[in-house]
């Protein structure tokens, strides 16, 4: 297991490189004046003061060399081109808590909701409980999340009156996004429980454990979860892939100040620093949440850890 | 001896013997595809977008361009079936004239990436060893990339504004599943008993590709396909959506539906028609998807 | 002896989208006290579901236990049974073993606890005892370290030691049934003599009563007092072991007789395989369903159903060569083909 976690730290570490090398090389590929899109009516000299602030002066390579230094040594991304003197370090930082406190929220809810529905859908299968669930799912998977958001908006505070449209600072905040960002994880994952429940019944373990005598409940509990549950793990790689993306829509929908928001509007502003920057960000945290899951799954399922432990 | 208990020759006894109507593999799927009631409205749903995004922008008799400020923000209406936008513009127009780009993208965006895929998962298939290897390691890169964020990524560097570069974009990190799926299938293929079979009864390793590999993966591809569309149509949306997609004044439905967003309180029909159109072809694809899944898997066939 | 099992008529049918498959059809039997009874026949011929019918295993729907049928485990009408008493009757009166000890474990419990888990169902005793006795248990299965082995999940077991487990199960709450389905079909061959050695053994000293299904003559040799042949959902012919083996009256049970290899007679010539498939269980069945295979067939063989004949007491067969009207047969005794030459 050791020997397993190693090797896949390796890899992660060695595509976190080639993400960061990627983005860094490709943004500053794109031909035309960064600077252009603000610094058009600025007089020469304070554009050649722009340059030498930011290096961009000097050639890509040792741009690069600056900017790898900087990150691995301080964790550094560097300043805002839009806004000089942001840091970008700690502009994601302070926003990603924000994101993070939805996004958890967001996930926690969707797996939990999607995957008690998912059982009951098998195990009601082919009755009303079942279609109603189905129906949801599809729902789900095939309405982008920008739509449920503005019918959730439209409902809910426009209509009902009940919860603010937008803002951030207080749990009411929180609802309507989260809800909003969860449909399409509790889509996938009631589908993806669905179908698994119900090949899990049909496996031979289930009619031992019937003709043991055990009881319906039981094998649920005991036999059909458990069973259920470990692979539904191995899908939660993309769900958070699907919060992150999420985080972007609803967090310009919601108007909450979190680093979709501000990544958003870093690409309109085509500002390039906090564009890297936040990709870097998002990327390294997308691949490290996949690599722990998977760590998680191999812990979890006895067939998987024992397996990696022989070898 | 009673004439009932005369031996009966072989051959009358064949007679007897009632069989059933032996049907192959297209056919058959064919019969359970169209006895799938949600999959054949499914089909004829996205039938009918792609037709009215043919001929819908002209028949309104308003071009999806012409700014008409006397009219803005219309509610639908007999002279603008679908209302009228913040500049005045026909909206059935331009749901119509979106749904040619998003229609145009999807389609064409599965289709590259499941070419693109399909070939590249093959050819690691076919070669295993290190070839295998070394190609799975790229795709396993690629994938383990927020596929979104790569997308933007490209968007942001080709400068993405027109069909082209956005299906560029779209396609460039979308490959890989498609792939890993083929390759996945092949491999498998390649394992099982009735290839082996084949091999071992001498036949031709064209004719073993032809008539054994490319059948079985070909239900796999076309189900992926079918999933792939609502993926891309999506992306397209989301792109638009955050702006880095079609420009006006050309639009899309998730542009339609990005224009739309900050007044829908007022306006909700602004949003209601391009949000419906993408809501039903995503669903469509996703319910025809389902029923080709449950029609092409030769394992549910009894 | 009195019958502890007595099946009575059994129909059981699957709803498919071609059609309703009459998988069996009328099935009668039944079982004394320590008595091992074999279904024998080919893939498909419905031996499988009827045992798994008298477990109330069968997913309903789509199968169909048809009005009429009757199975009785001493005097009490199993089809009748509620919930809670159906569930007390499985592992507790009666216990089954499956085909594929592969599969037929749960990969995520390990096997200490899935032997355990039936203790405390039937016995009504606690974890820490339950654990003991299902070391006793494995050691009485002949697994060797079954202290440490307790805490071996399924995967870690070659297949002979899974169906050990599969065998501790079933025997761990002394079922006065024990139905084993194929046990030995998915393993390797000298792994299947130990399993079939060690039911032998654990039969005797818990004086278990035991249907076995099986397709190997081989095992109704060493294993079984009766031997009942199935084909097409339908019992063509029940005797015991020596009838079956040696006086046996219906073509089918020849055929599968001699389809056997031989080892002990000298061999000039090739095994005689059956020829043919059995009849598509969907289509309606109308005479002996044997008859399109059968080299003996007669008119009548095609129309009407045969009834069923009592050779001796425990020895009944259902063909119209029995009729005496009928032209008289001998069994082809198969001895190398000496009889073609």
């Amino acid at each position: 297991m050791g020997r397993y976690i190693l090797k896949r730290v390796g890899l992660m570490l060695l595509t976190l490189w080639i993400i960061i090398t990627l983005t860094f090389l490709l943004m500053h590929s794109i031909p035309g004046d960064p600077l252009a899109n603000m610094a058009r009516k600025l007089p020469e000299q304070i554009q050649q003061n722009y340059y030498q602030r930011y290096g961009l002066d000097k050639p890509v390579v040792v741009q690069y060399g600056i900017f790898m230094k900087n990150l691995i040594t301080k964790g550094d991304l560097g300043e805002s081109l839009v806004y000089p003197g942001r840091s970008v370090t700690e502009t994601i930082s302070k926003n990603s808590k924000v994101s993070g406190r939805l996004g958890i929220q967001a996930l926690a809810m969707g797996v939990t909701i999607g995957i008690t529905l998912g059982i009951i859908a098998a195990l009601n299968r082919n009755r009303w409980p079942d279609f109603l669930v189905m129906f949801i799912a599809i729902l789900g998977v095939s309405i982008p999340l920008f739509i449920i958001a503005a019918l959730l908006q439209y409902f809910f505070t426009a209509k009902l009156e009940l919860l603010p449209t937008t803002g951030w600072g207080k749990f009411k905040h929180t609802i309507l996004p989260s809800i909003a960002m969860c449909f399409g994880s509790i889509a996938t994952y009631a589908r993806y429980m669905r179908s698994n429940v119900l090949e899990i019944v049909n496996q031979d373990y289930i009619l031992t454990a019937k003709a043991k005598g055990v009881s319906e409940f039981n094998i649920i509990r005991k036999h059909i979860f458990r069973n259920a549950i470990l692979p539904a793990l191995t899908i939660l790689g993309p769900q958070i892939a699907g919060i992150f993306t999420g985080a972007f829509v609803i967090e310009r929908i919601f108007g909450i100040p979190g680093l979709g928001f501000y990544y958003i509007n870093s690409i309109n502003d085509r500002d390039y620093t906090m564009i890297i920057g936040t990709t870097v960000f998002f990327a390294s945290l997308f691949i490290i949440s996949q690599l722990v899951v998977d760590i998680l799954y191999g812990v979890v399922d006895p067939r998987i850890r024992v397996s990696k432990n022989s070898r | 001896m009673e004439t009932a208990f005369r031996p009966v020759a072989v051959e009358n006894k064949e007679k007897e013997v009632i069989a059933r109507e032996s049907v192959s593999y297209w056919k058959d799927a064919w019969r359970r595809l169209k006895t799938n009631k949600v999959a054949i409205v499914a089909i004829f749903i996205l039938a009918t977008i792609v037709i009215m995004t043919i001929i819908g922008p002209s028949i309104s008799g308003h071009d999806y361009k012409e700014i008409n400020s006397s009219m803005i923000n219309q509610r639908p209406s007999v002279e603008h079936w679908f209302g009228t936008d913040a500049l005045g513009r026909d909206i059935f127009s331009r749901v119509w004239q979106g749904g040619r780009i998003s229609m145009i993208i999807g389609l064409t965006g599965a289709l590259i990436a499941t070419v693109v895929g399909s070939i590249y998962g093959s050819i690691a298939a076919y070669f295993g060893g290190r070839v295998d290897t070394i190609m799975m390691r790229i795709v396993e890169i690629l994938i383990s990339l927020p596929y979104l964020i790569l997308v933007i990524l490209i968007s942001i560097i080709l400068d993405s504004r027109s069909i082209g570069t956005m299906l560029l974009a779209l396609t460039l990190a979308g490959w890989c599943g498609i792939a890993r799926l083929v390759r996945g299938q092949m491999l498998q293929l390649k394992q099982q008993e009735f290839i082996m079979a084949a091999e071992a009864l001498g036949v031709k390793p064209w004719k073993i590709i032809v008539k054994h590999l490319i059948p079985n993966c070909l239900g796999i591809i076309i189900v992926a396909i079918s999933f792939d569309v609502p993926g891309y149509i999506f992306a397209e949306a989301f792109l638009s959506y955050i702006g880095l997609g079609i420009q006006p004044p050309g639009t899309s439905w998730g542009a339609l539906a990005s224009a739309a967003q900050q007044t829908f309180i007022f306006h909700p029909y602004q949003l209601f028609f391009p949000a419906l159109m993408i809501g039903l072809t995503m669903l469509s694809f996703t319910l025809l998807g389902d029923g080709l899944r449950d029609a092409l898997d030769p394992k549910l066939r009894q | 002896m009195s019958s502890i099992l007595e099946v009575k008529d059994l129909k059981v049918s699957f709803k498919t989208y071609a059609g309703e498959v009459k998988a069996v059809r009328g099935v009668s039997f039944d079982l004394k006290k320590g008595e091992t009874l074999a279904i024998v026949g080919e893939s498909g011929c419905g031996k499988t579901v009827t045992a798994k019918a008298i477990l109330r295993l069968l997913k309903e729907p789509p199968a169909i236990i048809k009005e009429g049928s009757q199975i009785i485990f001493n005097g009490e009408n199993v089809l009748k049974m509620n919930k809670k008493r159906l569930q007390h009757f499985r592992g507790g009166d009666i216990s089954m073993i499956f085909q594929d000890p592969m599969t037929s474990l749960n990969p995520t419990m390990t096997i200490g606890n899935q032997i355990a888990e039936s203790l405390i169902i039937h016995k009504k005793i606690k974890k820490k005892q339950a654990i003991n006795e299902a070391i006793r248990l494995l050691e009485i299965v002949n697994i060797p370290n079954a202290k440490e082995r307790i805490k071996s999940y399924p995967h870690q077991l070659s297949g002979g030691m899974r169906q050990r487990v599969m065998i501790a199960i079933a025997l761990s709450c002394s079922p006065k049934i024990l139905i084993a389905d194929e046990p030995t079909t998915a393993l390797d061959v000298t792994i299947q003599a130990q399993i079939i050695e060690l039911l032998n053994e654990l039969k005797r000293e818990f004086n278990t009563s035991v249907v076995i299904v099986t397709h190997d003559l081989g095992v109704v040799a060493n294993f079984a007092d009766r031997v009942q042949v199935m084909y097409a959902g339908h019992v063509i012919e029940t005797g015991n072991k020596y009838e079956i083996f040696y006086e046996s009256k219906h073509p089918y049970t020849w055929a599968l007789l001699n389809s056997v290899p031989r080892l002990d007679i000298e061999c000039k010539a090739e095994l005689h395989p059956l020829k043919g498939t059995p009849p598509d269980l969907i289509l309606p069945l109308e005479g002996c369903p044997f008859a399109s295979r059968c080299e003996y067939a007669m008119e009548i063989c095609l129309e009407k159903k045969p009834e069923e004949t009592s050779i001796t007491d425990s020895h009944r067969v259902s063909c119209w060569l029995q009729d005496p009207r009928a032209p008289k047969v001998e069994r082809p005794i198969n001895l190398g083909g000496t009889t073609n030459e």
